[in-house]
């Protein structure tokens, strides 16, 4: 669960958001809104990759201002691009990194990317540079970089936007089949008329929250 | 783009960093301690029969020269006109044999293992406050980000083109040092989100 007390954020003397409390325990929640509307930032606060200027963020207690490391092997978070988040050359060596960060033994990273790889039916490229992959597995080795360090949470922020038709059901397909907790900022309403929970964004505010339902054909009658 | 690690199971490929990146400092001195023809040749024989070994193609030997095949032919019109056709023969025969043992380490060598001996054999720094998992980290991200800046600086000409400005290095360089800081900006925070702790 994440606790959100009264937490405003700027960039100097630009307030992106302004006194925000929320409790979030739905298993999957969708941030959608207007660019600049607040969203991206407002998903950076949950793992602790942006601090709030005032107020508080706690997941499952623990304070993301003195708790950022563990809050950030709770909660993992996956960016719009791809290419900004693959860190080494080749795919198994880029799933290694985050679980070589948390101290897993050889044999546990070797299981570990062998299961999330035939997962995703990418076994083959296994040893396949990195660069060389399409936009579709990019995200997809993204998403797996998260998934092996064993999150409660995933934060993904805009993962089908630079995607076509069909690699954006793949990954829709492959959101709807994970387990954990799921907080997905979104352009792409289609993604989330299932989900339990929509929070609407308006200049730094959460304007609307409510089930998709009722969430989405008022925020539609917000940007008409 | 880059012909980095070839994946295979060759006695190369299994073999440990340590040793091969050994054998390429040994190699590379042994080649410059004897000036001798016969040497670089039987050298350059023993480096193609390592390729052979280790199941990699006679175009990917090539692709590791072919980068550089201005400068050596810069060096062999320079070396001939001022020490004549042998000179020049030899020491691009040498220089060429030295980059294909750098190739062959390159391309049967994964780059986390390069990178893990490198952190390894540089932690006599640390006591003057050098961090080699830093170290490992920045040249990871080196070759992983080669590939990705060239297609940025690709995307960003290609703009460019079509707004008729092809000839402006300015209207290139611009947009893509901007794209790259704020391209940093995202990779320190997925760095970050992925628990890295320096």
């Amino acid at each position: 669960m994440i606790e959100i007390t009264n937490v405003s954020l700027s960039y100097g003397t630009r307030t992106v958001l302004h006194d925000i409390s929320l409790t979030l325990s739905e298993r999957r929640i969708a941030i959608i809104g207007a660019n600049g509307s607040g969203k991206s930032s407002f998903a950076r606060l949950l793992n602790g990759l942006v601090l709030p200027s005032t107020g508080d963020v706690q997941v499952a207690g623990l304070n993301t201002r003195n708790h950022g490391k563990d809050v950030r092997q709770k909660v993992g978070f996956v960016f719009q691009n791809p290419d900004n988040q693959i860190v080494f050359p080749v795919v198994e060596e880029d799933l290694a990194f985050g679980m070589k960060n948390l101290g897993f033994s050889k044999d546990k990273i070797a299981a570990k990317t062998t299961e999330i790889l035939t997962r995703y039916d990418m076994q083959d490229l296994r040893e396949h540079p990195a660069h060389l992959l399409s936009g579709g597995q990019k995200q997809l080795l993204a998403i797996s970089g998260v998934l092996v360090m064993d999150p409660a949470i995933v934060v993904l922020d805009e993962p089908t936007t630079l995607l076509d038709l069909r690699n954006k059901r793949r990954i829709a397909a492959a959101l709807d089949a994970l387990d954990q907790t799921i907080i997905l900022a979104t352009h792409d309403l289609d993604l989330i008329s299932d989900y339990d929970r929509v929070l609407v964004f308006e200049e730094g505010r959460v304007v609307i929250d409510d089930i998709p339902a009722t969430a989405i054909p008022a925020y539609e009658r917000l940007m008409a | 783009m880059l012909d980095l690690y070839s994946p295979g199971t060759s006695p190369l490929h299994r073999l440990s960093p340590g040793p091969k990146i050994g054998a390429l400092m040994l190699g590379g001195t042994t080649l410059f301690l004897f000036e001798n023809i016969w040497v670089t040749l039987t050298a350059l024989t023993l480096v193609l029969a390592f390729y052979a070994l280790a199941r990699l193609t006679l175009r990917q030997a090539w692709n590791q020269t072919r980068p550089v095949l201005w400068i050596l032919l810069f060096f062999l019109a320079l070396q001939w006109w001022l020490s004549g056709p042998e000179l020049a023969a030899f020491v691009v025969l040498r220089l060429t044999t030295l980059l294909m043992l750098a190739g062959l380490v390159t391309l049967t060598t994964r780059s986390s293992d390069m990178i893990d001996t490198i952190t390894h054999a540089l932690r006599f720094l640390r006591p003057i406050g050098v961090n080699p998992a830093k170290v490992g980290l920045a040249i990871s991200l080196a070759l992983r980000f080669i590939p990705v800046l060239a297609q940025l600086t690709t995307e960003v000409r290609e703009a460019q083109k079509a707004r008729g400005l092809e000839r402006s290095i300015i209207a290139t360089a611009m947009p893509v040092a901007i794209r790259m800081l704020k391209m940093a900006d995202d990779i320190s925070d997925a760095i970050e989100a992925r628990g890295y702790r320096p």
